[in-house]
């Protein structure tokens, strides 16, 4: 059985603002699902349906089984870590955790067993008398989710938990999430973010979610890394963003050829048929893709800027027309390349072939 | 440049600063002179400003030995009069006297001033004297003996006492103070009570027509209660409760309540979200919501709308004279005797000065405790930043 899934749900603000369409999920127990997208594109309105915090205009949410639009939260068996904490800053960290449970009437030996173990769980046992204004950010984030564990819920949600911290406290407390899950695998976990990072290393698998409040992809993390369904898809994952390069389809079959806008000639994994010949596409290829060649090459250009990482190199070549000027990520160290002209090239299953913004490999 | 600016800044500091400083001078001096005054008696206050009140002074004063008719004590064949100028217990000190306005300083304490024929008086410098002479000479008035005197500071009690627990004033402020009391704590704690929910729930409950409800509280607070005076009490004389202490209690909170639940409503509004929420997901209903989370967290709103609160209706004549004062004069508030002291007592301004600063005292101390429970920054520490 499912823990949780979303059929036809949609949002709508004041009878005229959509901001979440078709929505259709179905998530296992066990998993932890990430939402990710831009802002504004809902997800965080997503998971507070789910909560039970704002209403389903219209489609059902089943939780492991049951029907729960008209569940009130605390009854719905979830269970929520906010972005801003919200922690109740006139009770200690042993009341803020005990609260929930003080509500339903548990008795005071096992509201004492439940709170010391889950502050055991996140080292959080010397600072059970401390009020809220005396701890740090991290040690709030902790109380939060440590709020969360104590209610025992089938599914924690998660809003931009990290979002208020630093880089490097960050880092440890993505860590310490993941070991959490480690620590807890029957229980399902939704997780809300707009971080690319959080999203890979986290996710069992990710819904990403578009502007228009739909749904982009879902899938494994890498899964939306090789074989993104869409241009949006493409664009989001990976950091610099996947060039995208107009051509036509010139060779049909097994493997596709395309003759590339700027001149250059693509040769793509993606089957198709001998009608798509002369297709207007767009090519895709990620950064890190692009090799140097000296033959045959998909794309030749002067290269204006370069950032050398260390790690890698970017290459910034110019603007062609009004499109986006082409980026290559080239590993290790690579210096004076400025102002030369260079020769870019990609294996054929890394090259994406979009025909009206889908890609050809999703077929 | 610079240098100039610096004039600037601390040339703004100081008129600042003396502004400041005169402004308070001006609300100070004129309460303090009051308080010293009612220590003391009307006799001190007409002799001399306060302000000297709290110094040793020197003064010039015309005295009288005792009735010689009453007093006099034969020793041989004369007669002498004793006893102590000031009377008793009294540490004035004279530096100088005479027994006549031309030669009131001629004579320093223990001299003997000869009065001609035999007759004598003289004068210790704490008040004691001796008046010896004969028969004619100690006979109708007193001697006068003009003094100059060093006198100390000295207060007196006596006029708190006359007007707090001697029985004989019939205008006694015991009562009234009760009975203001009486008055002002219900008055302040029925309108917590009512308007707490009502601005919870405008502030965080989700029904309709509740934004038409707080426009309403706002309109409210546009009306003038005066214009409700003869109405309310029309319907209190219907319904048979009349004048009395629930009239008063209910008009004085039908009168705050608009402005108490516009204010805490605010300030409830102003919890974020997310604390609300995490109860909601916690189990809470609305009412656990409230008593557990949003009403411990309103405590400062609470606190301050209080003290103006309990200040407002301590200090209230009107509503008082309307719902309140009948004739039997059992019922009568501090504002009300304060009116009726100024008609036996004017002019007397020791005893008038004592009557303002019994009713003073109260508003003085809450005010002075209830500053501290202003908790600032309790909502630090729930949300980030």
């Amino acid at each position: 059985m499912s823990a949780i899934k979303l059929t036809n749900v949609e949002k709508i603000y004041g009878g005229a603002v959509k901001v979440l369409e078709d929505i259709n999920l179905d998530f296992e127990s066990g998993e932890l699902i990430v939402l990710l997208g831009p802002s504004g594109c809902g997800k965080s309105t997503l998971l507070r349906m789910i909560a039970g915090l704002e209403t389903i205009t219209s489609g059902t949410l089943e939780i492991e089984g049951q029907v729960v639009n008209d569940v009130p939260p605390a009854q719905r068996g979830i269970a929520m870590v906010f972005q801003s904490y919200g922690l109740y800053p006139h009770m200690n960290v042993h009341k803020n955790m005990s609260f929930a449970l003080e509500l339903a009437k548990k008795s005071r030996q096992v509201i004492n067993t439940t709170v010391t173990q889950a502050a055991r769980m996140l080292q959080m046992g010397p600072y059970l008398e401390r009020l809220p204004k005396a701890l740090s950010g991290g040690q709030r984030q902790r109380v939060a989710i440590g709020r969360a564990i104590v209610r025992d819920p089938k599914v924690y949600l998660f809003d931009e938990p990290l979002s208020n911290l630093d880089a490097a406290l960050r880092v440890a407390t993505r860590i310490e999430i993941a070991q959490l899950k480690e620590s807890m695998p029957e229980s399902t976990m939704i997780y809300v973010t707009h971080d690319q990072v959080e999203a890979m290393t986290l996710a069992n698998r990710i819904v990403l979610l578009t502007p228009g409040g739909r749904i982009g992809q879902v899938g494994k993390p890498l899964e939306l890394y090789t074989r993104p369904q869409n241009e949006f898809v493409a664009q989001f994952i990976g950091s610099p963003a996947m060039n995208l390069i107009p051509g036509e389809v010139v060779g049909t079959g097994e493997q596709t050829s395309i003759k590339l806008e700027n001149g250059g000639v693509a040769v793509s994994a993606a089957t198709t048929r001998s009608s798509e010949e002369g297709l207007k596409v767009n090519v895709g290829v990620r950064p890190e893709d692009l090799v140097e060649t000296d033959g045959d090459c998909i794309f030749e250009g002067k290269v204006s800027i370069t950032e050398e990482l260390g790690e890698v190199t970017l290459l910034h070549f110019d603007r062609v027309q009004d499109k986006d000027a082409m980026v290559a990520k080239l590993p290790g160290i690579h210096t004076g390349l400025r102002g030369n002209s260079v020769k870019l090239t990609a294996e054929p299953p890394k090259i994406h072939v979009f025909y009206e913004g889908v890609s050809l490999y999703h077929r | 440049m610079d240098g100039i600016v610096e004039i600037k800044s601390s040339l703004k500091k100081w008129v600042v600063h003396i502004t400041v400083a005169l402004l308070v001078a001006v609300w100070l001096v004129p309460t303090l002179g009051l308080f010293v005054s009612s220590f003391r008696t009307t006799d001190q206050i007409k002799a001399s400003g306060w302000w000297t009140a709290l110094f040793t002074t020197e003064q010039k004063e015309v005295l009288r030995a005792a009735d010689p008719d009453d007093f006099r004590v034969a020793d041989g064949d004369v007669f002498t009069v004793s006893g102590n100028l000031f009377g008793e217990g009294s540490s004035k000190k004279i530096t100088l006297w005479g027994p006549s306005s031309l030669a009131s300083d001629a004579y320093v304490p223990g001299e003997v001033a000869d009065l001609g024929d035999g007759e004598s008086i003289t004068v210790q410098a704490n008040g004691d004297y001796v008046w010896r002479g004969n028969d004619d000479q100690l006979s109708g008035h007193g001697q006068r003996v003009f003094v100059t005197v060093r006198a100390p500071p000295e207060f007196t009690l006596e006029n708190y006492h006359w007007m707090l627990f001697d029985k004989q004033n019939s205008q006694r402020m015991t009562k009234a103070f009760l009975n203001t009391l009486t008055v002002a704590i219900p008055s302040t704690i029925i309108p917590i009570v009512i308007s707490a929910f009502a601005a919870y729930a405008l502030a965080w409950m989700n029904f309709r027509g509740r934004a038409l409800l707080i426009v309403a509280v706002v309109a409210g607070l546009a009306v003038p209660y005066q214009v409700s005076l003869v109405p309310t009490l029309k319907l209190y004389v219907d319904i048979g409760i009349g004048k009395s202490y629930p009239g008063v209690w209910l008009a004085h909170s039908a009168f705050c309540m608009a402005f108490a639940i516009f204010l805490f409503r605010n300030y409830m509004a102003g919890i974020p979200r997310e604390i609300i929420e995490n109860a909601k997901l916690d189990g809470a209903n609305d009412f656990q919501i409230f008593i557990w989370i949003v009403l411990p967290l309103s405590i400062p709103a609470i606190a301050s709308w209080t003290v103006i609160q309990f200040l407002w209706t301590y200090n209230d004549l009107l509503t008082g004279k309307v719902f309140l004062i009948d004739n039997t004069g059992d019922n009568i508030i501090l504002t009300e005797a304060i009116i009726r002291m100024l008609g036996p007592y004017a002019g007397q301004w020791a005893i008038l000065s004592a009557g303002a600063f019994i009713s003073m005292v109260v508003p003085l101390a809450v005010f002075l405790t209830m500053q501290r429970y202003f908790a600032r920054g309790l909502l630090a520490g729930s949300i980030k930043g």
